[in-house]
């Protein structure tokens, strides 16, 4: 089951109006058309989604993980940037 | 020679087929579900097998599509006969020539190219079939077509992606799917088959009339195949038996296979 020559994509799915698209993994597919499919194949067998996004795993540029200690780890001690100090009234929903 | 305990079991055990009453209206409720279960079979088969996770995962699918269709046919059709048969009695015990599909749909796997165009042809057939029958004016019928259609839409645009990329794509999937069409061409003439009995219920406004689906299946069929750069042979000698219980031989070692287990343990569960 070996796919040298089959890109890779990421799939994104929003399960409903409102949300967000959410990553839920990736798959091989020859194209676009292919990949949708495919994504509709995989990932909404369960109803899962109402929308579906797939997009080239080679164009999403990623943070280096060897340099996690630069990048995130200056943010742990900011407790203050949490909006922890408002009531957020429940009508709001998803913020 | 002795016989262990559990050989004479088996042998005791070992059930005959039912009979059914086959009413016009069973009959052709019947042979829609036969369709359904035996195309849905085919593609279970490729479980495990595919050229790639991704299609194994779609064939599995459109297997379940089909499954699903068979399960609510058979259902329907045990309730109009009303003599105590139910889907698993017409699915696993019913003998060859007690089937009623389409010979294009027991017809092999073969490779990935050929289960795609029997798949193609079926589903571009069955996506009309199924949208004219929601105006049926069996209720019943009208609510599976309205469910089953959104079902083989899908199965026309996933084959319909496919035919393309392998018509026009390396000489190979060319050569295969061309291969493919010339072999299995001949059995698409029975789509737009009907019988006597299938005649009364058009006229009485239940059944669906194939032959008004046939040219736009053509189209669609042809533009498809223009697309991917095949050619679609010339309409000559058609098969056909499927409807009235002839079938190739290949029918027979499918259905050993799907009935094995409750021809053999009759009314096991798990």
């Amino acid at each position: 089951m070996t796919t040298p020559n089959t890109p890779l994509w990421e799939v994104f799915i929003r399960s409903r109006n409102g949300l967000a698209h959410k990553h839920v993994g990736s798959l091989h597919a020859a194209d676009t058309t292919l990949a949708l499919q495919a994504a509709r194949d995989i990932y909404t067998r369960r109803g899962e989604g109402l929308s579906i996004w797939v997009v080239p795993s080679s164009a999403i540029t990623a943070s280096d993980p060897a340099e996690k200690g630069m990048m995130f780890e200056p943010a742990e001690s900011k407790i203050y940037r949490h909006p922890t100090f408002y009531d957020v009234p429940e009508e709001v929903g998803h913020m | 020679m002795v016989r262990s305990e559990r050989t004479k079991r088996l042998i005791d055990l070992a059930v005959a087929s039912i009979s059914v009453s086959e009413t016009p209206l069973v009959l052709y409720a019947l042979r829609r579900a036969d369709d359904a279960l035996i195309l849905g079979h085919r593609l279970s088969e490729w479980c495990g097998h595919a050229p790639m996770l991704e299609e194994d995962m779609a064939l599995a699918n459109m297997g379940l599509d089909l499954l699903g269709q068979a399960r609510e046919l058979y259902d329907y059709a045990a309730k109009v006969e009303g003599k105590g048969n139910n889907e698993d009695k017409f699915a696993y015990l019913r003998d060859v020539r007690q089937y009623r599909n389409l010979l294009l749909l027991e017809q092999p796997n073969g490779d990935f190219a050929r289960t795609m165009v029997r798949q193609f042809f079926y589903a571009a057939f069955a996506d009309l079939y199924w949208r004219t029958m929601m105006k049926s004016g069996d209720a019943t019928l009208a609510a599976i077509a309205a469910k089953s259609e959104k079902e083989t839409a899908y199965h026309v645009r996933h084959c319909s992606e496919w035919i393309v990329r392998l018509g026009d794509g390396t000489a190979e999937s060319h050569a295969r799917a061309q291969t493919a069409i010339d072999d299995l061409w001949a059995f698409t003439g029975e789509l737009f088959e009907i019988d006597d009995s299938e005649r009364a219920l058009i006229d009485a406004g239940i059944a669906v009339d194939p032959a008004a689906l046939r040219p736009p299946w053509l189209k669609l069929v042809s533009d498809i195949a223009s697309e991917a750069t095949l050619v679609l042979p010339k309409s000559g000698w058609m098969q056909q038996g499927g409807r009235s219980g002839l079938h190739s031989e290949h029918l027979g070692h499918l259905l050993s296979e799907l009935q094995s287990m409750q021809r053999t343990f009759p009314g096991a569960t798990w």
